[in-house]
């Protein structure tokens, strides 16, 4: 048996195994780089580019890079929190995001990112894109403004509930997510709250039906402690604020 | 709407023609397009399930090809380039002149679906443009008497193969030629030089040319067809890059009107070399017009035994080259997005490593190399690879093709060798009064005449090709905004800093232009530039924000004159975000507009 294989983050050593992304890597270790389009029960994406790390200099998403011996990888260092801000806010000013006003604030990924890089207000000039409302499912409702094109509910309907129920489709910032029917309402798929596709989103573009507000704004899960200490919203148990329904 | 039942049959014969291959779907959707002058969803579901495939897949194909339409065209589409060579030469004034005789606004497709008009990115013709496409067809050399013609032979419903020939002659214009364009080639030179030496020797003359990519990325030719030679497995592939994207590029062209047997020779040599048995040429959608012929030369070289079984009678070599035609997407142009594309789906570039020299086309091991380095590759193994590295600079052997087009006399292909100043071109296409190049396209360089010094080579200034003069009389703003328009157009919309970024970039070029920005603006376009260049998931977004960056540096003044003494301006009109209010409470009194000294009191601090 080798010796184990370290690469560094922030200063800290951090072991890997073989075909480790860095990502995954810093999740066993208990070291939090911020991400959206990340889920360690999915295939890397790579497409929010929050997790931007500078690996010997170079800058890289830590979601897709393989970690390898002995790589000097920076994480929290004010360039890349700036660049990260950067991100956030282009992903706050494309869609609708009205915090305040969304059953989802406090125990929503992409604002306790947004609070985690720093972020206070959304800096560029917003798109104001007329999204729909999709209502038309019994048990679920899906705000369009919410999404970040994260494809984490594409993937997770295609490769786990095997009902291939979203896509996203068209090209550049025409790109959008869409239901998978003639009719394109979430009503006519066999889409139910009980899918994996229902639990991964980090925003809060699908929701359950005929529940809300149960734990008052201001006692959510991100409320009291940063995104850095609790993790992502869809990896925890609904005992500890998640919205899994398993 | 086209009625199902008349066009289910067409589509069947399409697909069994493509084999019922998925890997073929954008090859079918262009085909059925070609039928039906669009893609009905009744079509694109018709499609799906002949090839296999889920609906979604088909319809996210379909929106994302420029060239493809999920709406109703005119069965004569028209589609003007608009590359900033094209603007110059005045189609903005023919388009709308064209709009105007035809009674169709610009976009959009005539109520009796004669006829639609729209602009697309640059087509290659910048050389002798202004330049359209219609249904696919180069028009080249614009005018007014040309577009009366047009008229006519559109409302008269006139088949194109009845139009004027002269209309779609696109000439070569090679005005420099060196090793790769001025000695001649023997079909077949190359290939007997791999059969009598061996792929081993063939790889030891690449390595010492020096040949590195053409395309303008540079990577060693040598150490990647060795790479995809060494990697395991018993497939593998040959893919010519020839999706000539980059606004101002058209050498690629011209290598595939005038010099395809050397292209497609330089790919059968490097199927010998690394072991494959099938290439693909990845022919760009706005080249459509050269298809037929280079089907033909293909059949040729069959005929000759310089392709398919048993080549040149060696019975080991068997290789042979398919065409894919893309549909109108800049993207495909990165490696990863044409094999994506090359394999029937949208071109969204792959996370790398792996590289396509291990997991390319299939996942297979495949070397993908640009036109122009397969022509040259050829080269070297017929006349060795000493004598191409004679020529050149240090890091950067042999010739280079430029496409030189814009402000000069004598637009067209030149070919140097490495190491040419930009000056030496500029005295050679009679450019008199250059104030400044793109160089490279829009994701290169912008240098003003302080620069015109600098080599053109890797070491210096790397390009793929591009070249496009902008005099003293033009407004650098123009072009700079022109490209940023480009970026919005070809994000592929996969990554944040990309999709978001290049429309906030288009929106802070075009609010300095406009006259409303200030130099709040000029930094706020310096720090997404930075995101956008270390940020984004391929190289199309990192180099994106090239043209803002260089220009504010190069040509300082083009923003500064417009400038706002303010120091701050709203990115909106704030009397025109008044206006839906205006119009809900039917109120046109004074008091309903901001004056401009509210305005100003707005914007103090």
């Amino acid at each position: 048996m080798s010796a184990e294989q370290c690469f560094t983050l922030d200063g800290r050593r951090v072991p890997f195994q073989d075909g480790q992304t860095l990502m995954a890597a810093a999740l066993d270790a208990g070291v939090y780089i911020p991400h959206l389009c990340f889920n360690p029960e999915f295939a890397p994406h790579g497409s929010c580019r929050v997790c931007l790390v500078q690996v010997n200099g170079r800058v890289q998403a830590a979601c897709t890079t393989p970690a390898a011996a002995g790589l000097t990888v920076q994480s929290e260092i004010e360039e890349l929190r700036e660049m990260r801000r950067g991100i956030l806010q282009m992903l706050f000013v494309e869609g609708n995001h009205v915090c305040p006003a969304c059953e989802k604030s406090g125990a929503c990924q992409l604002q306790a990112v947004a609070y985690y890089v720093g972020m206070q207000t959304p800096h560029y000039k917003h798109f104001y894109p007329r999204r729909p409302v999709d209502a038309s499912h019994p048990e679920a409702v899906i705000d369009f403004n919410r999404c970040i094109l994260c494809e984490l509910c594409v993937r997770a309907s295609r490769d786990v509930d095997g009902k291939n129920v979203f896509a996203v489709q068209g090209r550049g910032i025409q790109a959008r997510l869409v239901v998978n029917t003639p009719s394109g309402q979430l009503g006519a798929t066999p889409f139910s709250i009980h899918d994996k596709a229902a639990q991964v989103c980090p925003t809060g573009t699908i929701l359950t039906k005929h529940r809300g507000y149960e734990t008052p704004i201001g006692q959510r899960l991100y409320d009291r402690k940063p995104i850095s200490v609790v993790g992502d919203v869809a990896q925890l148990p609904e005992s500890r604020g998640g919205r899994r329904h398993d | 709407m086209a009625e199902p039942m008349i066009f289910a049959q067409t589509i069947r014969d399409i697909v069994r023609r493509h084999g019922g291959l998925p890997t073929r779907l954008l090859q079918v959707l262009r085909d059925v397009q070609d039928h039906l002058a669009w893609l009905p969803p009744e079509a694109l579901d018709q499609v799906a399930e002949e090839l296999g495939l889920s609906p979604d897949k088909v319809r996210g194909v379909a929106e994302f090809y420029s060239f493809l339409y999920t709406d109703p065209r005119g069965s004569y589409d028209i589609l003007f380039s608009d590359n900033i060579t094209d603007r110059m030469l005045g189609n903005r004034e023919l388009l709308h002149y064209l709009c105007g005789r035809l009674g169709v606004g610009i976009g959009e497709t005539r109520a009796d679906r004669v006829v639609s008009v729209g602009v697309t990115s640059c087509t290659g013709m910048c050389d002798q443009g202004p330049a359209a496409l219609v249904n696919g067809y180069t028009l080249t050399r614009l005018d007014r008497s040309r577009l009366d013609r047009i008229v006519e032979l559109v409302n008269s419903r006139t088949a194109l193969d009845r139009w004027p020939r002269e209309f779609f002659e696109v000439t070569s214009n090679i005005r420099r030629a060196d090793i790769l364009l001025g000695r001649h080639f023997a079909d077949g030179a190359a290939v007997r030089a791999a059969l009598k030496h061996g792929p081993e020797a063939m790889l030891e003359e690449l390595v010492k040319s020096g040949l590195r990519g053409q395309g303008g990325a540079g990577y060693q030719s040598a150490a990647k067809w060795m790479a995809c030679r060494n990697a395991p497995g018993e497939v593998k592939y040959v893919v010519c890059n020839a999706d000539e994207g980059e606004p101002g590029t058209f050498k690629d062209r011209v290598l595939m009107q005038d010099f395809a047997d050397l292209v497609f020779e330089g790919m059968t040599l490097c199927g010998r070399v690394i072991g494959a048995r099938q290439g693909f040429v990845y022919l760009r959608g706005e080249y459509r017009y050269l298809l037929e012929a280079l089907r033909a030369t293909l059949q040729r070289r069959r005929e000759v035994g310089l392709l398919g079984e048993a080549i040149l009678g060696d019975p080991g070599f068997d290789f042979d080259i398919d065409i894919h035609l893309g549909a109108g997407a800049y993207v495909c142009g990165e490696e990863s997005a044409l094999i994506e594309s090359l394999e029937g789906k949208h071109g969204v570039p792959r996370i790398r490593p792996p590289f396509p020299t291990t997991h390319g086309y299939l996942n297979r091991p495949t070397v993908v190399n640009n036109v122009e380095t397969f022509a040259a590759a050829a080269k070297i193994a017929m006349e060795g690879g000493a004598w191409f590295a004679s020529r050149g600079t240090a890091e950067s052997k042999g010739t280079k093709l430029l496409s030189v087009s814009g402000d000069c006399e004598r637009p067209g292909i030149y070919e140097y060798p490495f190491g040419v100043t930009v000056q030496r071109v500029l005295e050679d296409c009679g450019a008199r009064d250059a104030q400044g190049i793109q160089m490279a396209g829009p994701a290169g360089h912008t240098i003003s005449a302080r620069q015109f010094g600098r080599r053109i080579c890797f070491e210096d200034l790397a390009t793929g090709g591009s070249f496009m003069v902008f005099d003293r009389s033009r407004d650098i703003l123009d072009g700079i905004r022109n490209f940023t328009q480009f970026f919005v157009h070809e994000s592929c919309g996969f990554c944040t800093p990309c999709r978001v970024g290049a429309s906030l970039m288009r929106d802070l070029v075009a609010k300095v232009h406009t006259g409303h920005g200030t130099r709040f603006d000029l930094e706020e376009m310096r720090k997404l530039g930075r995101i956008m260049q270390v940020a984004c998931h391929c190289g199309l977004g990192q180099t994106a924000p090239n043209p803002v960056l260089d220009s504010l540096d190069e040509f300082p003044e083009a923003y500064e004159r417009r400038l706002r003494s303010t120091a701050y301006e709203p990115a909106f009109d704030l009397n025109a975000a008044l206006e839906e209010a205006r119009q809900l409470t039917g109120r046109r009194d004074p008091g309903a507009y901001l004056r401009e000294q509210d305005l100003m009191l707005g914007a103090m601090p």
